[in-house]
Formats: structure tokens, sequence, C-alpha cells
């Protein structure tokens, strides 16, 4: 039992000391990215004012140590996903997106021909969309898409036919507009029931509850440090050892070789064949701390504390604003994260940013990489509020005040 | 960051409660063009009547924020009926006016404020330079009028 408690966690967190236009910072972005507590970025200024060498390479002691860190960070990694092979299972990329381009340009383009289907669905970030248009552009592969209900879940009404001839089903572990969460083990034994495999995107969902690959039978995992509170740079792709072994490398250059000569190269064994050039080893050792920070927390505790929040929030909107202020997704707060997109009646999401900005809130408008699904909903943008485990009710306080200012400015 | 009356000033919330020269013009003679936003979502469309090297008519749809919309409104007001050599000084002024120059990002350090008295009401817009992220909105009309004129007349 852990004793969550998120006033210390925002204690922990140094840019809640800063001021914006003289209030208190009201961030309210963390689908966005997370604020890093003092342990992540102490645990970086360590390693550069300390032990910084380049990996894998040198033998004195500080490249020994930077090594060290780095292959450790990878291990805290595995732990945190429970991937069943460890460490070896775990890629570090430059974020999500990289992650996804991995799986596509590696798995997907040496093992899809030509009329494959791979299956997305409209509640997808760009980043599990692009890569596999791209992919339909040079090897002819075919995307299909879940569509989302009115109820803004995923509508498997025909998923029996869209599976049908599947090689891959690539879905969110939690909607970045809606907050919706999908029941991966579920869709696991769905795709996998057609003979496909499932890659989660895992951006939205790895800070905000538990990620279990082995519990969910997920066959692909990407995500991003700096949405768990760890630092920019640098993401996660992890596939169980045995799909790993069997895909050619994505990105090609130092690193990443087992031997090149006048006449080519073989590639690496392992993780270090998808890992070219010199790696974002600092960014390592601050998603390590935030990893640590995280378990520390409780990651059912962060859960539970976001979805109080995101249950109040949901209930003092519609009182106080009954009707003008319409949230984008789930009313209830089962399978729903803290995620809440706002259509903010007769004013623009950009406006509604700029004026909520001078209230100390941030919020971000715009499409959010997913214009499939604002299509879907016939929207051009909302702007969305999202929780972190610093976040706390007083923040919905001025959500609510800085809205009705937007709604009084442009009425 | 500069106060929130820079930004929204009552100009600007004028233009986009009641926009002027809404609507769409038969094509042809009208050029059309679209913009796009692609980090917002916002989108316009002008249609561009040119006569005798003059723009004789716009008229302009679309939906976006309060600065997109006021600039557009703002623009046409500005450049209807103009001779096309006008209509292209007043966009190269607009885009001068929406340059984030050095010296204003640097802390403390304020350049000197642009001369605005040649635009007439888009001055009004000159605060919106204040707030970079939004110049883009601002600009998204005046752009696709560029190319619309660049289109239309052949280039």
């Amino acid at each position: 039992m852990t004793s969550f408690n998120p006033a210390r966690v925002r204690a922990d967190v140094p840019l809640f000391h800063r001021a914006v236009h003289g209030r208190p910072l009201v961030y309210l972005d963390s689908a966005s990215s997370t604020l890093p507590p003092r342990a992540v970025i102490e645990a970086m200024d360590r390693y550069y004012e300390y032990r910084h060498a380049n990996v894998h390479r040198g033998v004195y002691l500080t490249a020994e140590e930077a090594t060290a860190d780095y292959e450790g960070a990878r291990a805290a990694v595995a732990r945190f996903i429970n991937a069943p092979g460890g460490a070896e299972e775990i890629v570090f990329t430059k974020n999500t997106t990289e992650s996804f381009n991995l799986l596509a340009r590696s798995w997907g383009a040496s093992r899809l021909a030509p009329g494959d289907v791979v299956v997305v669905t409209e509640m997808e970030h760009h980043a599990n969309v692009v890569p596999w248009f791209q992919l339909r552009d040079s090897h002819g592969i075919e995307v299909r898409f879940i569509p989302v209900g009115d109820d803004y879940r995923l509508d498997l009404t025909h998923v029996d036919r869209l599976l049908e001839g599947a090689k891959l089903l690539s879905v969110t572990g939690m909607s970045n507009v809606l907050g919706t969460r999908n029941d991966l083990a579920a869709l696991a034994r769905l795709a996998h029931d057609h003979g496909a495999l499932i890659a989660v995107d895992g951006a939205q969902s790895v800070a905000h509850g538990t990620t279990d690959v082995v519990r969910d039978g997920i066959d692909f995992l990407a995500f991003s440090g700096h949405k768990m509170l760890g630092p920019t740079g640098i993401g996660v792709f992890w596939t169980r050892r045995e799909l790993l072994e069997s895909m050619p490398p994505f990105l090609g250059g130092g690193g990443m070789i087992a031997d090149v000569r006048t006449d080519g190269f073989t590639p690496a064994n392992g993780v270090a064949r998808f890992e070219a050039g010199t790696p974002p080893i600092a960014e390592a050792v601050g998603l390590h701390a935030a990893v640590r920070y995280l378990e520390g927390l409780g990651r059912d505790a962060v859960e539970a504390h976001e979805r109080a929040l995101t249950r109040d929030a949901l209930e003092r909107l519609e009182c106080t604003f009954a009707g003008r202020v319409r949230v984008i997704g789930p009313r209830d707060v089962i399978d729903r994260g803290g995620v809440l997109s706002l259509d903010v009646d007769g004013v623009h999401p950009h406006d509604v940013a700029q004026v909520l900005d001078q209230h100390g809130v941030c919020v971000r408008p715009g499409h959010h990489c997913a214009k499939p699904l604002m299509r879907r909903f016939g929207l051009a943008a909302t702007a969305r509020a999202s929780f972190g485990p610093y976040s706390l009710t007083r923040d919905t306080d001025t959500l609510i005040e800085g809205l009705g200012h937007a709604l009084a400015l442009f009425a | 960051m500069a106060p929130l009356d820079d930004l929204y000033r009552e100009i600007i919330l004028d233009h986009y409660r009641s926009p002027r020269n809404r609507g769409e013009l038969a094509t042809p003679p009208a050029h059309r063009v679209e913009g796009f936003n692609p980090l917002c979502g916002d989108e316009i469309t002008l249609y561009l009547e040119l006569a005798d090297d003059r723009l004789v008519d716009i008229k302009m749809t679309g939906r976006g924020c309060s600065i997109s919309q006021a600039s557009a409104s703002l623009m046409g007001a500005t450049v209807k009926g103009k001779a096309l050599v006008d209509v292209r000084a007043a966009l190269e002024r607009f885009r001068q006016l929406m340059t984030v120059t050095e010296t204003r990002l640097d802390e403390g350090a304020e350049a000197e404020p642009p001369d605005v008295r040649s635009l007439g009401e888009l001055a009004a817009l000159a605060g919106v330079v204040k707030f970079p992220v939004r110049i883009k909105c601002a600009l998204l009309a005046w752009t696709t009028l560029a190319q619309g004129l660049d289109e239309a007349s052949g280039h």
C-alpha cells in the first residue's frame, strides 16, 4: 500500500514553483508532455556532471559507468512493462513516433506483401496512421480503420470482417483526444484469433496505470519518456525477443553493425541493431529515474487519483456551463483516463486556450494529431485539458474560472 | 508576455463577430484558392476576381479562431478594389508586421515598435506578434491571398 499524495508530487516538480502572468501555474497539458520531478532532472544532471561518456566504446571508468547507467535504464524499463525477455527486448528510440516508424519500416516492410492488411482505429494519433499509409504507398498494403461510435468508444460491430486477413492490429492504449481506454487484452485476443499480431501505442497510457505486455498479450509496444515524467528525446520500442531477432535494421550507421566492409555490412545482433549512432544516454538515465518515481507513487494510485479528478471535472463542467462547454469523450469514468477535450460554444479552441493562459492554465488547442477522429466528430479542433499525478481539484477550479472568462469575452 | 487586451483589440473582436466579405463568387471569372493551417485545422477559401490589374472583388469562407478570422476580414476590407501592385505591397507590409525579430525574443529588450500608421485598421493586429504562436493564425488569409494572386496571374 502506497501513501499517494498529489500535493507531495507537486512539491517534487520544480516547474510548479514558477508563476505565469503573476499566477500559479495550472498545468493541464500532461497528455502533451508531463512535467518532470526533481529526481529526473537531478539524475540527468548527475550523469552529465559526474559520469558523462559515450557508451559501449571506451574502457575507462566513466565510459563503463555511463554504459552501466544506459543498460540499467533498459532493465528498469523492461521491469516497468513486464517484458518477458527482459532488457534484451527494449529498444530506445527518439519517441513513440520513431518507434512506430521502426515497426512499420522494419517489421512491416520485411513481413508485409502487397494486399496484406494492417488494421488501425479511427482514434489513433497520426504516429500510428501515417507510417502505415507510407507503407501502403511503398509496399501496397491495405490500411483499415475500426470506427469510433457515438459513445466515443471503438465500435466493434464489424471487427471480425475488418480483421479478416489482417497481419497486424495497431491500436492506442488510450486516446489522446477522448481519454477512452481500450481493452487491450480483449483486442489482443481478437487479433490473435484472426492470426494477426497486436501493436499498442502506449504514449498516453503508460504513466496513468499499469502496463503489462504479458497480462494483455501484446506483441509490440511503443511509448515516450516525456509523457511519463521523463525527459524528451527518448522513446521505447518493445517486442518479444524472437520477433525482434527476425526484424531487419531500420536506421543504419555506427553502433548497429557487426561488421562493415567495402562490399557491404553485417548488422549487429540484439537491440544494438536498432540503435544506430550515439543513443540518448542522459535521457535514458532520466527515464530510469522516472520509472522509479512512478513505481514509488504506485501506478494504480495514480490512476485512481486521476479518475477522481476526471469524475469531479466532468460533473462540475456540466453543472457550471449547462451544455455550453461540451466534453468530447465518454461521460463516465470507466475505462477512461484524465483527458478532457472541450468544445466551447462559440469560442474557437485557440481563443479558449489563449484566455486560459491569462489565468495560468495550460491546455492544448488543436486537432491533437488525430485528424481522422476530429473529422469523425465534425470538429476542426478542441481545447484539451489533461491531468497528471500532480494535478489537484483546484486546477479544475481555475479551469472553470477561465472558461467562464472565455465565454464572456467572445459570446 | 503581453496582456490579453493587446491581442483581442475591440476591432478584432468586431471583425470576428461580424466578418466582412463573407460568401462566394462565381468561378470563373473569380479564382478560388484554399488555405489550411495544418497545426490547428483552421481553413479559409478565398474567391478573387481580378480585372485590369486590380482585385475588383474578394469573398471568403472558412472557419478558425478569432485572430485568423478577423485577420481575413480586415485583409478583405484592406485589399478589395485595390490595384494589384498595392495589394502586394500591403501583403508585404503585413508580413513584416508579423515577423518576430531577434531582439523581441531577448528578455528585457524591446524592439522599436513598427510604424503602423500606413496600415489603418490592420494596425489592430500588431499585438499578435507578441504572441508568437498566434502569428500563423494571423497570416493564414494573407499567405492564401499571395498564393491565389500567383495562381490567378499565371505564375
